[in-house]
């Protein structure tokens, strides 16, 4: 029976694999975007899972707005990775150390 | 009577002001004029007093002046007190300041600072008075201070030379530690008698006779513990062995400071303070064989030393702490009216003896070497005179029964007072034995010096031995003898083609003065001190215990003991004789090739090395110690450079966790949630 | 098993995978690829939740917007990815170490939250009751009691737009254009220069 433990598992592993996505890769700043679009799904899965489980739709709402901050995010992104691209040649995140303490 | 006291106490004072505030605007002879005049005056007025003491029947009295401490039970006034003791120390402080004020018109006259000279010996003068006159341990302390800073300040008078300076300081240190001892003997006084009014006190102690006192845990003998700690102090004032390293260095001064402080009255105070309290010491027998063997030990040490130095000033000074030895050990033995019949006496010739000296080195335009004088005496046929007359009574010459000069009477007194007390006491009969092998001493540098200075062939007059004497002989003086407060420095070594020369009148005359008190003041003066007349002289200034016979038993000694001390002061007569008077060069021969006996007494001992090594460089290592390891290392390390290390590396050590590397921080951020979803987990379940 | 049950698992397998190959992947366009096929798959989970506004909500934004910019981007910036494999070993091991406990965790919490929670209580897990669909009934609290919040998210999705146009705007220089206005503004005074020239001097530039 697929209750409400499954669906908040699948949830943790996408979770997981986008952070580790994260910290694991050195050469591809796109992959870091892409890593955090994950984390957003997991956590839309998680926000549905609940709402359908509590029977409030509040927590669907909750996910849609999410989506929406996703995509601006996406959108901003992408301009500053652009940008970045523009000043450098490359997308190596090695390179990005100016913030060296 | 009580008017004349004041007046005389207070007199120097006044002139020390004057010419100490006023000394420039009035000028250097009329700041003379007064701080001379003013003594003099104070010095008629002491033999006014002393001779209504003696023949005039005055009774003891105490004149209050002003209140000064009145604090719970501690009481104290500025009094003046008149007794058989300090009669006799006002006239002999007088004499002897008048007399060394008279002196340095001529001794001083190219001094540039004279009035100061003056104003200083007019201050010294009025703290020594103090110091006599005291009622109580309060004014008796300040005039020992008083007399201190004085002595520090004469002794430095030269203060662009260091060697003076640093002979000021040494002073002032070594008696500031007697000064301790002295402090805390006072303040045990007070916590057992509750008062340190001399005139309360004395009536008190023999209650307390043989009990004894807990302190720091230990239980001493009541009276012991306060006589010795006060005899540290005397210790220190007076020079005696341990305490003695600041005499010989303070022959840095002029001369005539030292014939005033270091011979007749500022040394003598330790001895007049023991007299003093003679109630206190009559029944402190351990303390008294203390004082004894001190003064014994001191007056042998001295005497070796003095053998062997070449500086005059020197030999005279070591002379002064081998007779204060002889006072101290009198007075241990219980002879208190001989030791300050000495006092008396030797104030006379030893201040002669250093007032003649320093006619001596201001005719030899300031060379004090007397490896470097000679046959002087015919060019100083008066000064010869009167120091010849110096020595004789110093070494005591005289015929038992017949009579001789001054050091005769005392000396002999304290001999064989030492004799009779020793047939109880073996210390006292070791004091006996020192005092005739001391005399023998006494004899022989006395006439060294004399024989030096005046006799054989003329160092200062052959340009070549001069010169061979300027580079073969080791400099012991403290240091060459330039006078550095003239503008430019007098070259002694230049003028030795001036032919040395009698000094004038205005010193010469004090020196007349004391030769006759050197010669008569026994003479005059035993009867009173230590004869037959003594109860009445002293009245009750002196206290002696029911068993103790001394003075009397003294007259009744064996005959060889009466009789000892003349063919040892023969022997040292003749012994430096003939080495320093028949046989020229053989004096230099001995010091050349004296050996270790020769170079232990000439480096005094080594006293000065022991206590550089121990209590110079000690208290130098403690304080790098302190300033090194504590300061810098422990403080310094542990506050502000610790922590600005710390801080510093903290930053550098969490600064690496700053890598710019977005992937780091993400990292960092993922453990945190771990962490804390861990510590979530842990806790809820 | 119920088909419900194999669906789930066949969604959920799908797309765990393809996050996995996401991070994994050497090429990023097949990176992006490999994130498309998760949001389909997330997608099609929401459906068999029963949230399907949702899931066509997913697939029209994210799939169809986000993705395709990323795809965009990707072949725009034309990188060389042959370089890109290096350090991913370094540490994989302390990251692999960290996210496993983080998983097992988040799974602990989420079948306590489950069993014990307050979601236990249900046992049904639709969400629409009363015959309305999943849509009318997002709209109908959607419009009214979060009416501003909606505003709000309006508001942040026109700030992103302008965000994103004023870091990428490149202005050309040297590019000429019409300027009407200029054009038409134009004077006598303005257009025209009268020169003398001598003859055979030409033309002063």
């Amino acid at each position: 029976m697929i209750g409400l433990p499954q669906y908040l598992g699948v949830a943790a592993m996408l979770f997981t694999i986008g952070v580790f996505g994260i910290f694991v890769n050195r050469k591809n700043v796109i992959v870091i975007l892409m890593s955090i679009e994950l984390i957003l799904l997991a956590v839309n899965i998680n926000l549905v899972a609940f709402s359908v489980f509590l029977h409030d739709v509040v927590g669907q709402i909750f996910a849609m707005f999410v989506l929406t901050v996703a995509a601006a995010e996406a959108a901003v992104g992408l301009a500053i990775l652009v940008t970045f691209f523009r000043n450098r040649g490359d997308i190596a995140v090695d390179d990005a150390s100016v913030m060296k303490g | 009577m009580e008017n004349l006291l004041i007046a005389a106490v207070f007199a120097p004072l006044l002139g020390a002001l004057v010419a100490g505030l006023a000394g420039r605007r009035i000028g250097d002879i009329p700041s003379q004029a007064v701080t001379t005049a003013l003594l003099f005056a104070s010095c008629a007025l002491s033999w006014v007093i002393f001779a209504q003491w003696t023949w005039g029947g005055l009774e003891p009295f105490t004149q209050q002046i002003a209140p000064f401490i009145n604090v719970g039970r501690f009481q104290s006034d500025w009094a003046l007190r008149l007794d058989g003791l300090s009669a006799v120390m006002l006239v002999v402080v007088t004499t002897v300041s008048s007399l060394v004020h008279l002196y340095s018109w001529g001794y001083m006259a190219e001094d540039d600072s004279r009035p100061r000279f003056f104003a200083y010996l007019s201050l010294f003068t009025f703290a020594m008075l103090m110091l006599v006159t005291a009622a109580d341990f309060m004014q008796l302390f300040f005039g020992w201070e008083g007399v201190g800073l004085a002595s520090y300040l004469l002794i430095g008078f030269w203060y662009k030379k260091p060697t003076a300076s640093a002979a000021a300081i040494k002073a002032f240190v070594v008696n500031r530690v007697g000064d301790f001892g002295f402090a805390l003997g006072i303040m045990t006084v007070f916590w057992m008698f509750g008062t340190i009014q001399f005139a309360e006190l004395f009536p008190m102690i023999a209650a307390k006779a043989g009990t004894s006192w807990t302190f720091v845990g230990h239980e001493w003998s009541a009276l012991d513990l306060a006589a010795i700690l006060l005899f540290v102090g005397a210790m220190g004032k007076s020079a005696q062995f341990f305490l003695h390293t600041w005499l010989p260095d303070a022959m840095e001064g002029p001369t005539p400071v030292s014939a005033l402080i270091h011979a007749a009255t500022m040394v003598t105070a330790g001895v007049y303070m023991v007299c003093l309290l003679s109630p206190l010491f009559e029944y402190a027998p351990q303390a008294k064989q203390a004082v004894a063997l001190i003064g014994a030990i001191t007056a042998l040490f001295a005497a070796t030393v003095g053998l062997a130095q070449n500086d005059i000033k020197r030999v005279i000074a070591y002379s002064t702490c081998s007779q204060l030895g002889y006072m101290f050990f009198a007075a241990g033995v219980g002879a208190y009216q001989a030791a300050m019949f000495h006092l008396f006496t030797h104030a006379f010739f030893k201040a002669l003896l250093f007032l003649g000296a320093g006619s001596v080195i201001h005719g030899m335009h300031h060379e004090q070497d007397m490896r470097r004088m000679g046959a002087l005496w015919k060019l100083l046929p008066v000064t010869y005179a009167v120091m010849m007359i110096g020595t004789i009574a110093i070494t005591g010459f005289g015929i038992p029964g017949l009579g001789g000069f001054a050091g005769f009477y005392s000396k002999d007194a304290i001999i064989e007072a030492a004799y009779a007390a020793g047939q109880a006491n073996g210390v006292a009969y070791f004091a006996f034995v020192i005092g005739i092998l001391a005399a023998g001493l006494t004899s022989f540098y006395s006439f060294r010096l004399a024989f030096m200075t005046f006799h054989g062939k003329a160092q200062w007059d052959t340009p070549h031995g001069h010169d061979a004497a300027h580079h073969h002989v080791p400099e012991d003086h403290a240091s060459p003898p330039q006078i550095e407060t003239h503008d430019e420095p007098l070259a002694a070594h230049d003028e030795h083609h001036h032919k040395p020369h009698e000094s004038p009148w205005v010193m010469i005359a004090p020196l007349l003065v004391l030769a006759v008190g050197a010669i008569a003041s026994g003479f005059l003066f035993h009867e009173q001190f230590i004869g037959e007349a003594q109860t009445e002289f002293w009245r009750g200034a002196i206290f002696t215990a029911p068993a103790n016979h001394v003075l009397h038993d003294m007259h009744n000694v064996p005959t060889w003991v009466v009789w000892a001390p003349l063919p040892v002061s023969a022997l040292g007569l003749a012994g430096a004789a003939f080495v320093y008077l028949f046989n020229q060069g053989m004096g230099a021969r001995i010091a050349a090739n004296g050996g270790p006996a020769w170079r232990f007494f000439y480096n005094k001992w080594f006293f000065d090395e022991l206590y550089d090594f121990v209590f110079v460089k000690g208290a130098k290592a403690i304080g790098d110690l302190f300033w090194k390891v504590g300061d810098q290392k422990i403080i310094d390390g542990l506050g502000p450079d610790g922590v600005a290390k710390v801080s510093a590396a903290a930053g550098r050590g969490l600064g690496r966790i700053q890598s710019g590397y977005l992937y780091h921080y993400a990292f960092v951020m993922l453990l945190g949630v771990a962490g804390l979803l861990s510590y979530a987990l842990w806790a809820w379940a | 098993m119920s088909v419900q049950a194999v669906a789930f698992y066949l969604l959920a397998l799908v797309s765990v995978a393809s996050a996995g190959c996401v991070v994994a992947a050497r090429n990023p366009v097949h990176s992006v690829l490999f994130l498309i096929t998760t949001f389909f798959s997330a997608a099609g989970l929401f459906v068999l939740m029963g949230a399907e506004f949702l899931a066509m909500l997913l697939v029209v934004v994210y799939v169809g917007a986000v993705a395709v910019l990323f795809l965009f981007v990707v072949m725009m910036l034309n990188v060389d990815f042959s370089e890109f494999r290096k350090g991913f070993a370094r540490y994989m091991p302390v990251g692999g170490l960290v996210a496993g406990v983080l998983l097992i965790e988040m799974i602990m919490v989420s079948s306590i939250v489950a069993t014990r929670g307050a979601a236990a209580r249900n046992d049904a897990p639709f969400v629409s009751g009363a015959g309305i669909s999943n849509t009318e009934a997002i709209g109908r609290v959607l419009y009214t009691d979060y009416v501003y919040f909606f505003q709000a998210a309006g508001l942040v999705l026109l700030v992103a737009m302008i965000g994103a146009i004023v870091l990428t705007l490149r202005r050309r220089t040297g590019v000429r254009k019409q300027v009407i206005a200029d054009q038409v503004g134009r004077t006598p005074a303005t257009g025209m220069d009268i020169v003398q020239i001598k003859s055979g001097a030409g033309v002063p530039e």
